[in-house]
Order: structure tokens, then C-alpha cells, then sequence
């Protein structure tokens, strides 16, 4: 299968080889789309990995003991749980509604619907909401 | 007669650990059941929340004497311009304030969530020098804990009711109100309704200067009323105006505050802005108040103003119920409008949670007003006039 990941890393792990890693040791095919890892600040890396489902699987938590931080991409945005705030604002924007509030005023994100339009990405106040692709 | 307690007497109860103490949204089924004068008797406070962007914020910080000292005039902190006209080492770094090099992506909002969250900031600061205050210029880190003072201070917070925002004209807007999309699509608002402080004591009858406030995480204080206070405004059978009326000004200690209940907010092509959880506890000294801590959001009432017009007052399309917006559709003009809240009403829950958790644990004690507000404060506008111009 084929898998859309983002890694994040935290600024002492930026230096960790980790798609070293997922070659060497899982024999995996990765395609790196997107990267940004500076020495100072917060890496990332967007990267399409190819192998089989559960050799990804064990390593993402070879990649989660090293520290770095895994999403499997689904869409165009990404949603921090962590730093959102279930304001609403971005669901002001989302024409298809595939962003919304449930009953118990928690944000909900229905990936199926998403257009990728990113519009929720500027219309995040805490800036929760990631343009990943 | 009615049913009356005083703050002694429910502090008294609070501090033996028998004070009932539920939610403004807990005590709303509770009045239904049992009804008011039931609910008095059993109930002894009743808490309140909010967690809503709030630009007319900001921290009184100071930094401690340099050797040699220095009277700081220009001050940034991490190249966000902090107030340089105070005394020597005091300044205020105001949320909205935006970055020099980053703009509003990050400002003062940000130094204020980072010097909580333990960061080093970086302080630079100029001045022409004095006598007394030989050293012309710095370049250092502070964090909170070597700074001395540092206490939040909003000028204005827990706006009683606000506009919800739409936009007739044909362009995607942006504002504080979130981004607006074109052809009246969306309406947005920005309140915790039948949660919310001011609503649930539409004429300040126990929340005055001196109120115990729960901010941001730790134990502060009203201390003013807030600006713009607007109290002598139309108001319904409830005393619930329908329009923006009163606000608070509150402190609150900086360095006891938490990440948790304090964001900075962006709001694109607008500027910076700050999140900022605010829980203010009502005691039911009688039944009046418990009658306003009973009204739900279907009873609760706002206009919607047209933000596409920037000149003159901003025309009202028609009002709706908070219980109708939270639905997430209501009509405009006939129209089908999809509605948005932009203060969250998870966090304002939480909130309401954890002050009744303090009370009931006996640490949080009630404060009587020292001071209450007018109820028929107007406000003035700003007239652009030339000098001795009557
Ligand atoms: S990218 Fe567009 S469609 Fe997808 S969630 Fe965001 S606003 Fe909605
Ligand atoms: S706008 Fe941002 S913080 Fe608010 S609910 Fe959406 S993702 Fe969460």
C-alpha cells in the first residue's frame, strides 16, 4: 500500500536519520513531496511511504520511539487536537461542512467531504490547522 | 417571604465543605425540575464562563534593575514593542501589538502564551541615558521566572452579549468576527450564551469591582468596569440586552496562569488577538437572581449586524436566538444561513467545571462586590474635529 505521512520532529530530534531508517531497516520505498528541518526550529517532512501495511505500521513506532511525531495523511489539511481550541471559526468557512461542531461542541472533521481548499487553514485563530499537501 | 442568604452565609458553607455548586447550564434543568424557589433553597452558587478572543488585553510585566541601571524607553520583546512609558524597568505588552519582523502572526498575544509557557524571551530595550540611569541600551533573555511583577491585565473582557457578523457584499471579508464568506453565507458570533458572566447577571448585581474571578487558570479579580461599558442599553422582559452593554476590566496573576486556558489568536488580514478563560462564580442570594441564572439560550437574543458596511452604523438584518445559532442554520431574510461561534463553548465548560471544583473543595471563597456598576452608562463616539471646534 501506499501511505501519505507526515513527520514531525521536535527540535532535538531534527537530526534523527529516520528516513535512513525506514529504507534500511523496514525496506520501505519513500518518496519524499515536501521537507523543512532546520536546526533550530520544528522539522517536518512529508513523505509517500510504499510496503506493505504492516511493516509501515511497525515503523511508525520504530519512528514514534525516536521521538518523532507521526500523522497519516488524509487530506489536504492536518488538525493539531493538541492546539485546538473547538472555537468554530474554521467551520465558518467550510462551504461542504466537512468541518463541524457535534453536540458536544468538539470539533469534527469529516475527511470524505473535504474539497482541500484549505480556506480552515487561514481561518484557524490558534493556527491548529496545517496545509499539509 | 422570599428565600435570602448572604456571602457569609455561603462562604460559611463553602468553607465546611456543604455548598452545592453547579454549572449555569446545570442549574438551568435544575429550575425546570424543581422549579425557583426550590432550586434557591438548594443551591448556593452558580459558576459562569467564557473563552472568547479578546484583543483589549494584555501583561504588566517588570524586568528588575540592569547594573548599570537603565530607564527603558524603547522596549521589544522578542521584537514585539512593549510599552516604554512607565517607570524605568515597568512596561505593558499589549496582545494586539504585532511582531516587527513577523507581523501578526506573532505578537504580543504570543509573548504573553510563552513567558507562561516558561520560554526565555528576548528583551532589548534603548534609552538616551540620565544621571541616574546611565545605560543606554540592553540585549538580553527574561523569562517569568526572573522577572519580578507580572500580573494580566484586560482593559476589557466578557462582553454582555455581542453582534453576530454577516456580509451582504459580494467579497470574502476578514475581521475579528472571522473570515466572512460573500452572499450573506455565514453568520458568525462569538459568546457562551447561557454560560456566559454577564448574562447570567445582566444588571451586576453580585459581579462589581472586587468580584473573585477565576483567569486564566488561576485566582484574579474584577477590578473595573471594563471599557466601553455600555449598561444603559435597551433590555427585554429579562433585563437581557440585545445588543453589546456591559464588560469587565480584570487582573489576575501571570505567573500562577496556564497555557491551557490562554491562546493567542490570528485572525487573518486582522491582526492578533488573545483567548482568554474567564469563570466568575454567582452566589443565589435570592430568588431574582436565580430567575437570571435560569434563562436559557433560546431566550437569549442578539442582533445581526451587516459588517460589509464600513461607514456609519453597520445595518441590523434581524435577530435570532443563541439556541438558534448554536443549531448551526438559521434565516435571513428568508434566506438559509449557516451559522459559526468563534469562542469555544468546550473550553467555557471546562472552565465552569473546574471553578466549581475549586469552590466545592473549599479553597475559593466568594467576594461581595465593593463597588457595583451603573446601570444606565452610555458611551460617546470620536468625532474627527479641528482644534477649539465646539
Ligand atoms: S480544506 Fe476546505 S473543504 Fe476541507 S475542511 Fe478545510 S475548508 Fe472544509
Ligand atoms: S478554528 Fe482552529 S481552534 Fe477553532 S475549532 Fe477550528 S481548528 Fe480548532
Amino acid at each position: 500500500m501506499k501511505q501519505i505521512i507526515l513527520f514531525d520532529f521536535p527540535r532535538e530530534e531534527s537530526r534523527h536519520p529516520i528516513v535512513n531508517d525506514l529504507i534500511k531497516i523496514y525496506d520501505l520505498s519513500v518518496n519524499i513531496l515536501r521537507a523543512s528541518i532546520d536546526f533550530n526550529a520544528r522539522g517536518f517532512l512529508l513523505a509517500e511511504i510504499e510496503g506493505e501495511e504492516e511493516v509501515i505500521e511497525k515503523a511508525m513506532e520504530h519512528a514514534k520511539k525516536c521521538n518523532v511525531i507521526t500523522n497519516y495523511v488524509e487530506s489536504a489539511i492536518l488538525i493539531d487536537e493538541e492546539e485546538c481550541v473547538n472555537c468554530g471559526a474554521c467551520t465558518a468557512v467550510c462551504v461542504v461542512d466537512a468541518l463541524y461542531l457535534d453536540e458536544k461542541a468538539t470539533l469534527q472533521f469529516d475527511t470524505d467531504k473535504c474539497l482541500d481548499c484549505k480556506l480552515c487553514v487561514t481561518a484557524c485563530p490558534v493556527r491548529a490547522i496545517r496545509d499539509v499537501l | 417571604m422570599g428565600i435570602s442568604k448572604t456571602y457569609q452565609e455561603i462562604n460559611e458553607r463553602i468553607k465546611s465543605g456543604e455548598a452545592v455548586v453547579v454549572t449555569a447550564e446545570e442549574i438551568i434543568k435544575i429550575v425546570e425540575e424543581k422549579g425557583i424557589k426550590q432550586a434557591t433553597k438548594e443551591v448556593d452558587v452558580v459558576t459562569t464562563a467564557t473563552f472568547g478572543p479578546m484583543c483589549s488585553s494584555g501583561a504588566f510585566l517588570n524586568f528588575g534593575h540592569s547594573d548599570p541601571a537603565m530607564r527603558m524607553e524603547k522596549i521589544r520583546l522578542n521584537n514585539v514593542e512593549a510599552y516604554g512609558g512607565l517607570a524605568a524597568v515597568d512596561t505593558y505588552i499589549g496582545a494586539t501589538q504585532e511582531s516587527e519582523s513577523e507581523g501578526y502572526e506573532y505578537g504580543g498575544a504570543h509573548v504573553i502564551y510563552d513567558l507562561i509557557d516558561g520560554k526565555d524571551i528576548n528583551l532589548t530595550a534603548k534609552a538616551k541615558g540620565t544621571d541616574c540611569y546611565p545605560r543606554k541600551e540592553i540585549n538580553t533573555y527574561i523569562n517569568i521566572e526572573t522577572i519580578n511583577e507580572a500580573y494580566l491585565y484586560n482593559p476589557r473582557n466578557c462582553y454582555q452579549n455581542y453582534a453576530a457578523a454577516i456580509n451582504t457584499s459580494n467579497k470574502r471579508l476578514f475581521t475579528y468576527m472571522g473570515v466572512l464568506n460573500p452572499n450573506s453565507s455565514v453568520v458568525t458570533y462569538s459568546t457562551s450564551g447561557q454560560l456566559s458572566p454577564l448574562l447570567n447577571d445582566p444588571l451586576y448585581r453580585t459581579i462589581g469591582v472586587g468580584t473573585r474571578i477565576f483567569i486564566g487558570g488561576t485566582t484574579g479579580y474584577v477590578s473595573w468596569r471594563g471599557t466601553q461599558f455600555k449598561s444603559g442599553v435597551t433590555r427585554d422582559n429579562n433585563n437581557l440586552p440585545k445588543v453589546p452593554a456591559g464588560t469587565l476590566a480584570l487582573i489576575g496573576d501571570l505567573k500562577a496562569m496556564s497555557t491551557k486556558y490562554i491562546k493567542p489568536a490570528v485572525f487573518e488580514k486582522y491582526g492578533t488577538s488573545m483567548y482568554i478563560g474567564v469563570g466568575i462564580p454567582i452566589p443565589v442570594l435570592d430568588e431574582d437572581i436565580m430567575r437570571q441564572l435560569a434563562i436559557k439560550d433560546e431566550e437569549i437574543m442578539t442582533s445581526i449586524f451587516d459588517y460589509s458596511v464600513q461607514e456609519g452604523p453597520k445595518p441590523i438584518l434581524g435577530e435570532v436566538s443563541y439556541k438558534e445559532l448554536r443549531s448551526g442554520k438559521i434565516r435571513v431574510n428568508g434566506k438559509e444561513v449557516k451559522t459559526a461561534p468563534l469562542s469555544s463553548l468546550k473550553k467555557a465548560r471546562e472552565i465552569a467545571e473546574e471553578l466549581k471544583t475549586w469552590i466545592k473543595s473549599g479553597e475559593f471563597l466568594l467576594q461581595e462586590p465593593i463597588e457595583t456598576f451603573p446601570t444606565d452608562n452610555t458611551l460617546n463616539g470620536l468625532n474627527s474635529t479641528k482644534k477649539g471646534a465646539k
